[in-house]
């Protein structure tokens, strides 16, 4: 994960859906091609919804770490 | 980058317990890059009208329960039904249609509507509309 030089932080922690995706979209769109975002995120739902958006709207999700009850995801905005 | 999808959904219910999904699968879907086209028709009119969204109540008796069911919405921090109607909007992809029959049926006036409607149609544009989409839901 050190690897990856983090270009946005988003903390969606405590946040339930829709709120991390809503928050993904708003945060994506203020940032260029290329860029990396790193996201946290604790509702459980997040494991399958992060992935889904990130299918839905062309962006990539590059690495995904599980720390207790925090996912993280590093996502490269297309 | 995949096709962009569309999603269509009829809001017949006014009430607390359903507007809450409706604007929770709206924010979602726009949030996804998905079209939402939402049309408000009978009972769902009443939450375009100005202030709609802050008085929708749960329905029937259980109605008397609806200031606990807000604060427990509060506590797992999902926002309140303008909020997430702004963030519906915020995305760009949502479309909000007010049916013209409930509005003469219901005595309603165009302006006191939102200003966050779209258009105020009837049921053949709405289905044409909806026929194109990929989810058809009524709430």
């Amino acid at each position: 994960m050190s690897d990856y030089k983090i270009d946005v932080e988003l903390d969606c922690k405590g946040m339930f859906c829709p709120m991390p995706i809503v928050k993904l979209k708003k945060t994506t769109k203020t940032m260029e091609s290329g860029q990396i975002l790193k996201m946290d995120a604790t509702d459980p739902g997040s494991k399958k919804d992060v992935p889904a958006w990130a299918r839905r709207t062309g962006n990539e999700i590059l690495d995904t770490v599980e720390d207790g009850d925090v996912l993280t995801f590093i996502i490269k905005v297309n | 980058m995949p096709e962009p999808k569309k999603m269509s959904i009829i809001v017949h219910s006014g009430s607390l317990d359903k507007l809450y999904p409706v604007l929770m699968l709206a924010s979602a879907g726009g949030s996804m890059d998905m079209e939402v086209h939402m049309f408000f028709t009978f009972w769902g009119l009443n939450a375009l009208k100005k202030g709609g969204l802050d008085n929708a109540k749960l329905p029937g008796v259980m109605s008397l329960g609806t200031g606990m069911m807000k604060g427990k919405i509060k506590n797992v921090g999902v926002p309140t039904l303008p909020e997430l109607l702004e963030m519906s909007r915020d995305t760009e992809n949502v479309k909000i249609y007010a049916c013209s029959t409930t509005m003469k049926m219901m005595d309603v006036k165009e302006e006191e509507l939102i200003p966050e409607v779209d258009d105020i149609v009837g049921a053949p544009f709405f289905l044409e509309l909806a026929a194109d989409t990929d989810i058809q839901l009524f709430i």
